[in-house]
C-alpha cells in the first residue's frame, strides 16, 4: 500500500512496517542533494517528529516522521551518495523504515490520487 | 519588502527568465530567478568551467555628478562617506568601497568607477533606496546623484567570458581586472567593467533596459553561455570568500572585523595624506592599528554536513557559551564539500584553529581556513 503526506513523503506499507522517502516532486523542488542525515536505528518518533534532514547547495530541509513508530533500518547508500535521492527518490533513494505504532493510522494519509491533486 | 501588499518589481529580463524555466523567488523586492532547469549545482560548475550569465539588474546603478563639472569634486565628496582612496582612481578604473556609519559599522558595500566626468556606483539591491537618500543628504550640495533605473545590469562570469565578449567587441580584450569602459557589443552600447562576484574572470555589463533582452540573447547564442540564478551566485561568491551584505557584513561589523582592511588604502589610514574624514574613522583607524575584537574567517566543516548562517560557534565540543557565529554557509560545488564564513574572536582566528558549529543540537567540528576556498582567476 502506497501512501503520501502533505509534506511530500511517500510510505510503502507492508504489514506493520513503512518504508519512507521523499516524493519525486519534493526531490525536484529541493534540487541536487549534497547531504543526508538519517535517524539512528532504534529511534522512536511521534507523528510529525524531525526524523531526517536533507540538504541542497542552498538549504536544509527536515523530513518528518509520517506516522508514529520506531526506526528499524536506514538507507546508508543515500548518506554515501545523496544524489540517489534525486535520481531515484521512490526506489534506491528510500530513507528509513519505521515499525508503526499503529498501522491503522495510515488510513488517514493521502492516497496517490489525492497526493497528485495536491501537487497539481 | 516583506510587505505582501507591495507587488514585486521585475527586471527588464524577467520574461526571459520565465521562458528559460527559472524558478522565481522574491529577493530585495524583485521577482528574481533563484535557479533554472539544470539546478544550482550544474549552474555553479558551468560558471567555473565556461561562462555564466547573471541578471543583476536589481542592483542600484547611480551616477554621482559633480555640480562644478570637476570629477575631483565628486571624488572628494564621496571620500567623506567611505574609508577608501577614491581620489586615486584613474579614469576608467573602479574599486571596492564601503559606506561606514559613525560606529564604524558597514551600511553597504559598493563598486565605484571613475567615468571621467562623474563617478558610477553600483550598490546592493536591498540597500539602494537608503543609499540614494544617504548620498543626496550628505553629498547633495556638491553632487547630483542620478539613479539609473533605466538601465539593466548583466554579469558574464567564467573562464570563457572574455572569449564570448570579445567576439562581440574585440576592443575589450585588453581590459584588465577593475577596468571600466564604454563598449559597443554587436551594436549595443554598454558600460563594461572587468569584475564580478564569483572569483572568476568576467565582466559586469550595464546597458539600457530596452537593450538588455537583445544583449542577453546575443550572449546566450554562444554555446558556452548559460543563465545562472541567485542560488549559484551565492555558492560561487562564498567559495570566492566574498562578503554578502546583510550576512557577513552589517551595521554591526566594522571593515576590520570583516577582514576588509585591504579596501582601506594607505592615504586614508593614520599617517596618510587624507587620513580619516569618513564616518566611524576614530574606531576604524584605531582597529587598523590595534586590531579588532572579532574577525571574519573562512570555516571548513570536517564532515560532509553544511553549517549555515546563524549557527553558533563554540570553542569546545561540549559546554561553554558561543564565541562567535556562522555568517554564511552552505555547500561548495567546486570545493565538493561544505564551506562557511563566520565571525570569531581575534584571539581564536588563526587558520587551523578547530571550533564547533552547533547544527540541530549537535556540535560539528569546523576548522578555520584561509579564504578564498577556490583560486581567484582575475585577469590582472
Amino acid at each position: 500500500m502506497l501512501k503520501f503526506t502533505e509534506d511530500h513523503e511517500w510510505l510503502k506499507i507492508e504489514g506493520d512496517t513503512a518504508t519512507v522517502g521523499i516524493t519525486k516532486h519534493a526531490a525536484e523542488q529541493l534540487g541536487d542533494l549534497v547531504f543526508v542525515e538519517l535517524p539512528d536505528v532504534g529511534a522512536s518518533f511521534e507523528k510529525g517528529g524531525d526524523a531526517a534532514t536533507v540538504e541542497s547547495v542552498k538549504a536544509a530541509s527536515e523530513v518528518y516522521a509520517p506516522l508514529a513508530g520506531d526506526v528499524t533500518e536506514v538507507n546508508q547508500a543515500i548518506v554515501d551518495d545523496p544524489s540517489l535521492v534525486n535520481s531515484d527518490p521512490t526506489g534506491a533513494g528510500w530513507m528509513f523504515k519505521l515499525k508503526l505504532a499503529d498501522p491503522s493510522a495510515a488510513d488517514s494519509l493521502l492516497d496517490q490520487d489525492a497526493y497528485e491533486k495536491l501537487i497539481g | 519588502m516583506g510587505d505582501a501588499a507591495t507587488p514585486l518589481l521585475k527586471t527588464p529580463l524577467h520574461a526571459m527568465h520565465v521562458a528559460a524555466g527559472a524558478r522565481m523567488v522574491p529577493f530585495a523586492g524583485y521577482d528574481m530567478p533563484v535557479q533554472y532547469a539544470t539546478g544550482v549545482m550544474r549552474e555553479h560548475l558551468h560558471t567555473r568551467q565556461k561562462a555564466g550569465l547573471f541578471d543583476v539588474s536589481h542592483m542600484g546603478q547611480i551616477e554621482l555628478h559633480p555640480r562644478d563639472g570637476t570629477v575631483e569634486t565628486a571624488m572628494r565628496a564621496l571620500e567623506t562617506l567611505v574609508p577608501v582612496s577614491i581620489l586615486a582612481l584613474k579614469p576608467g578604473r573602479q574599486r571596492y568601497a564601503l559606506f561606514t556609519d559613525e560606529n564604524g559599522g558597514i551600511l553597504d558595500d559598493l563598486m565605484v568607477a571613475n567615468r571621467g566626468d562623474h563617478l558610477f556606483l553600483v550598490v546592493n539591491a536591498a540597500c539602494k533606496a537608503d543609499d540614494i537618500a544617504y548620498l543626496e543628504k550628505h553629498l547633495g550640495e556638491s553632487c547630483e546623484a542620478r539613479v539609473r533605473d533605466d538601465r539593466a545590469l548583466l554579469a558574464l562570469q567564467g573562464p570563457k567570458a572574455a572569449d564570448v565578449l570579445t567576439a562581440l567587441d574585440p576592443a575589450i580584450a585588453d581590459m584588465v581586472f577593475m577596468d571600466v569602459r564604454d563598449a559597443n557589443l554587436a551594436g549595443i552600447s554598454a558600460i563594461v567593467s572587468r569584475s564580478g562576484y564569483t572569483g572568476e574572470d568576467g565582466f559586469e555589463i550595464s546597458v539600457a533596459a530596452s537593450d538588455a533582452p537583445e544583449l542577453a540573447q546575443r550572449l546566450l547564442e554562444n554555446e558556452d553561455v548559460a543563465w545562472i540564478g541567485l542560488g549559484a551566485r551565492d555558492s560561487l561568491r562564498l567559495e570566492a570568500g566574498l562578503c554578502l551584505y546583510g550576512n557577513d557584513i552589517t551595521k554591526e561589523t566594522t571593515p576590520v572585523e570583516a577582514s576588509l582592511e585591504w579596501a582601506i588604502q594607505k592615504p586614508r589610514r593614520t599617517g596618510g595624506e587624507r587620513a580619516g574624514g569618513f564616518p566611524g574613522a576614530d574606531i576604524i583607524l584605531k582597529q587598523l592599528d590595534d586590531g579588532a575584537p572579532r574577525r571574519r574567517v573562512g570555516l571548513k566543516p570536517e564532515g560532509r554536513g553544511p553549517v549555515r548562517d546563524g549557527a553558533p560557534l563554540f570553542a569546545e565540543a561540549e559546554g561553554g557559551e558561543p564565541i562567535g557565529r556562522v555568517t554564511s554557509g552552505g555547500f561548495g560545488p567546486s570545493v565538493d564539500g561544505p564551506i562557511a564564513m563566520g565571525l570569531v574572536p581575534t584571539e581564536t582566528s588563526d587558520a587551523g584553529t578547530k571550533l564547533y558549529a552547533e547544527v540541530r543540537g549537535k556540535r560539528l567540528p569546523v576548522v578555520i581556513s584561509p579564504l578564498p576556498f577556490v583560486t581567484q582567476t582575475y585577469k590582472r
